[in-house]
């Protein structure tokens, strides 16, 4: 099981991430912390002919907060998410969903940015971007955008981003107020989940506030669910969200869970999510 | 007194033995792991080393039409590339089947498929090259052109025989057979309360962390093979090397080092590694395979693909009757070579209802071939089916006429006293335990208490379950496992014991090593028996050119035939250094005892002559000796069991579980194990032996299942796929032993390696079904996934 | 086409230079060009954990990391903190407690379990249960692993306290 062949660049500069990424086109493939393109070679499910490495870039490295957002570089670990004072000041959500994903040492290299490029419609950053109505920055030779996260997850492992463009960082507006809980279901712990809940909430006289709900495993992208989300707006948490997240929701079957069951179960998470934000 | 103070290793008058046999002592052979410096067959280094990949059907079942090999041939580092008919040339077709097996047919099977690919993933083409990368590279360049068959995926499509996979027999049916004792139909007219049920297993594998590896090294110069080979039965694969690659016996060496797991799925005769052992004869030079994860999935034996309806009679007073039961089971195109793959099914029938004394039994059992990867022996080789049906239908007994299932289980198991004793399955059991098991067990888990805590947390919506376990378990097997049908499998072990000149002792075992702490316990019989310390204690397995003659390590045999060997060889060699130091100091062999590394006085204790003195005048002053006298300080004994087909052993689990009705999720609380292996040599290992086994049993039950599509495609052939049991979900497992010993030894040790693994799956599914019942529902599907509760609670 | 590359590293202390293929993890980087046979190769897809080596001092899948993408950093294997003695306490725990029966695993467990054992000396029999989800076993069972370090653990406290309660 090993990879094919591939050349192998890491570049010292943004702009010259960009032109290589420019020059060499679909051959070139971006390599963040590699926990999810190695596998994929070493399984030869995947190849390039040039890996981009960017983990040179230290300007893409690391959290910082500014008067009204978090910022999250792209090539931050999951694991110094995990551990960030900040994070877990300004984004909890983020510190509480950190633990879930994968283990300790691919939570060393992995990163942030890898994982929404990715979109892997089971991965913990990409919902959490969702709930926290995030903005993913990026950059190439033709320039930076900002795309709102639910702009940004186009479908199965298929995201808004344009051929040669990097993502840079990702900026959460900050809420304070807002609760947060997250939630997953997964065989065992570090797998990817079945199916998660990212939500948040203000929570008034035991009613719920500007409540956001975001999926992951509830369909072939991370999904904000917004039946569900005006259902239990302004409401003590509800028991049964399940007209409302049939709607919002189209999970896929996988071997052992069929689309209903993961249905049900998102259900039930929603039901306990708004419980805990509640309580 | 306890079993062990009337251990038969030293004579009653000696008051001076110091016994290592019943202590915990750790491994000295783990040292070297611990520090990453074991040798697995990975890690060693050759000259001129090659490595070869294959290309495996991409297909369930097809005709190979044409497969070109010119771009493979010429792309960078290929040394060579081999169809099926080139390495058939140098390696003969073997037949999995047995004689004591009646009726079982296999077709000859090739070390590369020749004309036809019958599941996915068996290699058709082997590609040799400087680096295992360079192979794979070139197995991509390889051009097949295939001409798909109907592939039968289905185990009821197989028996119904509409499509037959082997054009040389008119059905797929592998092997049957029937057991009818005594009066079923009667016992099931008269009964009271009549259960039935169907279980399904699902086919899982072993997922050894090291894959299968074998480097296979020919010497042009002396024809001879040496073969490096990660195996549990080394003097089974020279016998086949020899025989199949043409080579006088003489001229095949097989050396096991480290393996990195084992439990059955590297006892096979595996296509590739024959292609392997071939290649190097063909290219005169040493060449490597070792399975990477996808090939492991694709190749490694598969197991435990069962459907199973079992019914069972009882009378109102909770008597069991009878046992009836109809096993399907698919094992895939080929019944494996040379074990066959009838033996799992055979061990069903043979072992359903094995510890209660019922008197009437019936079990119908077929084995069908499918196109998909051949199944075969894995740890507990049926025992985890027998247990769960058997074990399943008695709690729905139990259930059903409203009883304790512990009382349940007390009133029909075979009393303690009863033995010798014949089951209705037909099987002889020495002696059994299951009453002092049962007692130990539910004071070990104070099973009133759990009971009583069960029923306050129900009312509190809390749904605990507790699943109890018996079983019985096949180990030490003698000649009528495999031997009477023909299998050149060797049921008796040897052992050699050698006093080297500094009173060290060397000790060489036919049984091999893959971690089960066999050298360990060696040493500590060998130890306590000739009396020196463990330090002094070197142990020798995994060669066939340096060992005795033997099975290797497979069915639970390796404590109890070869330490009963290393035992026989003990006391013989002891007898000899009393002799020599008889000699030397002119006193009566009578007078002298061994103890600590020296020779001493048996009435005072005092020491005489150290062993190192005394290898020292035998080796190099034996000129000092009287004229006559010759010093023997190297003996070898064997031991075959013979008396009794199988020495049983017997056991009970427990498990305590918590379902979450409402996302069908089983949470592992604690599991419980008491058993009876006979004599306990170290119970560090042995319960280690047990939670090992248990937590593979747990995947079973919990977790494996090898997901093939319709048209036969295995769909989660990755780690990430195909889950194994990680220590996260993982319950902590308390141990627990009654020593009955086996008189057909002196040992008196029985096996116990696969006792975890074959009630483990029984106990958890009980348990969660306790859990399940109050709410009517009921799972019988392995492995029970949170979809499978779901489906039984009726939610979603 | 060859694309190699000239790498350097420091590998259990000792700077080692070569020239690799892009395409060679780390864990067959360390085993077939450094000769350090000790870390293990299990899946190639990252599951494992028997190729949990250090690199700059964090704990990663060495069949997830290229050897190249280690230019100028530092490797620690099972061999390296063997003989520096860093894993004395958890293999001698390992050993007297019967933690490991195949041993394959061995190398990367001990790995993972310093990493928690030096970052979080109070951590609780799940948190090890949890620390070491990653890392599969399929001899054991876990519960042997998990009792070592959790001795392991206790006596680092108890050396700790000792240590502190001196004046
Ligand atoms: C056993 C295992 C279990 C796992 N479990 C989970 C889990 O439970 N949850 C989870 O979320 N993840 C899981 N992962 C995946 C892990 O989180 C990865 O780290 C992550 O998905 C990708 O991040 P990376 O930095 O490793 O990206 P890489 O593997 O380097 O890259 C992934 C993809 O993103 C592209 N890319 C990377 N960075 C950028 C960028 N800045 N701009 C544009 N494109 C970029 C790459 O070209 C590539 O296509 C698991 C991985 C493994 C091996
Ligand atoms: S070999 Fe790296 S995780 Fe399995
Ligand atoms: S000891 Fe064998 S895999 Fe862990």
């Amino acid at each position: 099981m090993k990879a094919p062949a591939f050349a192998y660049a890491k570049p010292r500069s943004l702009a010259e991430v960009c032109a290589l990424l420019d020059e060499r086109g679909e051959t070139a493939r971006v390599l963040a912390g590699g926990q999810s393109l190695v596998p994929m070679l070493n399984l030869r499910v995947a190849a390039a002919d040039l890996l981009v490495d960017i983990s040179g870039i230290e300007s893409l490295r690391g959290v910082s907060v500014t008067a009204d957002r978090l910022c999250v570089g792209a090539l931050t670990s999951h694991r110094e998410v995990e551990q960030s004072a900040e994070v877990a000041r300004h984004a909890p959500l983020l510190a509480q969903a950190a633990p879930h994903i994968a283990h300790v040492a691919i939570r060393n290299s992995g990163t942030f940015g890898g994982s929404i490029a990715l979109a892997d419609p089971a991965a913990e950053w990409p919902a959490c971007c969702l709930a926290l109505d995030a903005t993913i920055l990026t950059i190439s030779k033709a320039g930076k955008r900002s795309i709102p996260a639910r702009a940004f997850f186009k479908g199965l492992f298929s995201t808004d981003l344009r051929p040669g463009e990097l993502i840079t960082g990702v900026e959460i507006p900050l809420t304070p107020g807002h609760r947060s809980v997250f939630l997953e279901l997964s065989r065992r712990r570090g797998d990817y989940a079945i199916v998660g809940v990212a939500a948040m909430a203000k929570v008034q006289g035991g009613t719920l506030q500007d409540v956001r709900l975001a999926f992951l495993g509830g369909g072939d992208r991370p999904l904000l669910a917004v039946h569900a989300m005006k259902a239990a707006e302004g409401k003590p948490p509800l028991a049964d969200l399940g007209p409302a997240l049939a709607a919002d929701l189209s999970p896929m079957a996988d071997l052992d869970t069929s689309a209903r069951t993961k249905l049900h179960l998102a259900n039930v998470l929603a039901r306990r999510a708004l419980a805990a934000l509640a309580g | 007194m306890t079993a062990r103070d009337e251990l038969p290793v030293k004579d009653s008058k000696t008051r001076t033995q110091s016994g290592y046999i019943g202590k915990s002592e750790p491994r000295a052979n783990a040292k070297r792991l611990l520090q990453g410096r074991g040798s697995f067959i990975d890690d060693l280094r050759f000259p001129r080393l090659a490595h070869v990949a294959f290309l495996r059907s991409p297909h369930a079942h097809a005709k190979i039409k044409s497969m070109d090999f010119s771009k493979a041939r010429a792309a960078p580092g290929v040394i060579g590339v081999f169809d099926g008919r080139a390495v058939a040339e140098y390696c003969s077709p073997w037949i999995g089947v047995l004689g004591h097996l009646k009726g079982i047919k296999s077709p000859p099977q090739y070390p590369l498929a020749i004309e036809r690919a019958c599941w996915q993933g068996e290699a058709v083409a082997a590609v040799v090259a400087e680096t295992r990368a360079q192979a794979e590279d070139a197995v991509e360049l390889v051009a097949a052109e295939w001409d798909p068959l109907p592939a039968v995926i289905d185990m009821h499509e197989s028996l119904s025989g509409k499509v037959v996979i082997h054009p040389e027999f008119e059905d797929n049916i592998c092997f049957s057979r029937q057991i009818d004792n005594g009066e079923v139909d009667a016992a099931f007219k008269n009964a009271d309360v009549v259960v039935e049920e169907s279980y399904s297993f699902g086919r899982h594998t072993g997922v050894c962390l090291e894959g299968r590896a074998i480097l296979a090294d020919y010497n042009a110069g002396e024809h001879m093979l040496t073969v490096h080979h990660a195996t549990q039965a080394p003097h089974m694969m020279q016998d086949i090397f020899s025989k199949h690659l043409n080579l006088p016996e003489a001229n095949v060496r097989v050396i096991c080092r480290d393996i990195g797991g084992a439990y059955g799925i590297k006892v096979h005769v595996y296509p590739d590694e024959m292609c392997t052992a071939a290649l190097s004869i063909m290219l005169r030079r040493p060449v490597k395979f070792v399975a990477d994860r996808l090939e492991s999935f694709l190749s490694d034996i598969h197991a435990r693909e069962h459907k199973v309806t079992v019914r069972l009679a009882a009378t109102k007073d909770g008597e069991i009757l009878a046992f009836d039961l109809d096993d399907l089971t698919a094992i895939g195109p080929y019944s494996v070579y040379p074990r066959t793959s009838g033996i799992e099914g055979n061990q069903v029938v043979n072992l359903t209802g094995g510890p209660y004394k019922h008197k009437h039994y019936r079990a119908s059992l077929n084995v069908v071939f499918t196109n998909k990867n051949v199944t075969c022996q894995y740890r507990a080789v049926g025992h985890p089916i027998a247990v769960a049906l058997t074990e399943g239908i008695v709690d729905l007994a139990a259930q059903k006429l409203g009883m304790d299932p512990a009382e349940f289980r007390r009133r029909n198991m075979i009393p303690d006293d009863a033995y010798p004793y014949t089951g209705a399955a037909g099987m002889k059991y020495e002696v059994l335990t299951h009453h002092q098991c049962l007692d130990k067990l539910l004071s070990l888990m104070d099973y009133k208490g759990l009971r009583a805590e069960q029923a306050e947390l129900r009312k509190k919506g809390v749904y605990r379950g507790i699943g109890l376990a018996a079983m019985i378990e096949v180990t030490n097997p003698s000649p009528a496992f495999y031997g009477v049908g023909g299998a050149r499998i060797s049921a008796q072990d040897g052992a050699t014991l050698r006093l080297e000149p500094t009173g060290m002792l060397t000790v060489l075992s036919s049984v091999t090593e893959q971690g089960q702490g066999t050298e360990g316990i060696f040493a500590q019989i060998a130890a306590t028996v000739v009396g020196v310390t463990m330090d002094k204690v070197k142990v020798i397995t995994g060669d066939t050119s340096t060992t005795p003659y033997g099975g290797g390590t497979w069915a639970s045999r390796g404590a109890g035939i070869g330490g009963e060997a290393v035992l026989q060889a003990g006391k013989a060699l002891r007898s000899n250094i009393l002799d020599i130091a008889a000699a030397i100091l002119n006193v009566d062999k009578a007078d002298l005892d061994i103890f600590s590394n020296e020779v001493i006085d048996l009435a005072s204790g005092e020491s005489k002559l150290p062993l190192a003195e005394l290898g020292r005048v035998a080796y190099f002053r034996p000129d000092t000796l009287p004229m006559k006298f010759q010093s023997e300080l190297m003996v070898t004994r064997h031991y075959t069991p013979r008396e009794y087909g199988f020495t049983f052993t017997n056991g009970i689990q427990a498990s305590l579980v918590e379902v979450d009705v409402e996302t069908g999720f089983v949470k592992l609380l604690k599991h419980w194990c008491v058993e009876d292996c006979g004599t306990v040599i170290n119970p560090l290992l042995v319960d280690e032996q047990i939670r090992g086994g248990v937590v593979q049993g747990i995947g079973a039950a919990l977790f494996e299942e090898c997901h093939y599509s319709e048209d036969g495609q295995l769909q989660n052939a990755t780690m990430a796929d195909y889950l194994v049991p990680m220590s996260g979900e993982m319950p902590d497992i308390v141990c627990g032993h009654v020593e009955s010993k086996t008189r057909t030894s002196e040992l008196g040790a029985k096996g116990v390696g696969e006792a975890g693994t074959a009630g483990a799956p029984g106990a958890v599914m009980n348990a969660i079904n306790d859990a399940l019942s109050s709410l009517g529902a009921r799972v019988t599907t392995m492995p029970f996934t949170p979809e499978r509760v779901l489906d039984a609670l009726g939610k979603k | 086409m060859d694309h190699s590359l000239p790498l350097t590293l420091t590998v259990n202390g000792t700077r080692v230079t070569s020239r690799v293929e892009p395409r060679t993890h780390l864990i067959d980087f360390l085993r077939d060009t450094a000769g350090l046979t000790g870390s293990h190769i299990g899946c190639e897809h990252g599951v494992c954990g028997a190729c949990t080596v250090r690199v700059d001092g964090l704990i990663v899948r060495g069949c997830l990391t290229l050897a190249v993408q280690c230019e100028g950093k530092t490797v620690d294997t099972i061999e390296g903190l063997s003989d520096s003695g860093e894993l004395a306490e958890l293999q001698q725990a390992f050993h007297e407690r019967n933690a490991l029966q195949c041993g394959y695993c061995t190398p990367g467990m001990l790995v993972a379990a310093l990493d928690l054992v030096k970052s979080e000396p109070d951590a609780s029999r799940e948190r090890i249960r949890e620390h070491l989800s990653g890392n599969y076993c399929r001899c054991t069972g876990y519960q042997a692993i998990v009792d070592a370090i959790e001795t392991v653990l206790a006596m680092r406290r108890t050396t700790a306290k000792a240590a502190g309660a001196r004046p």
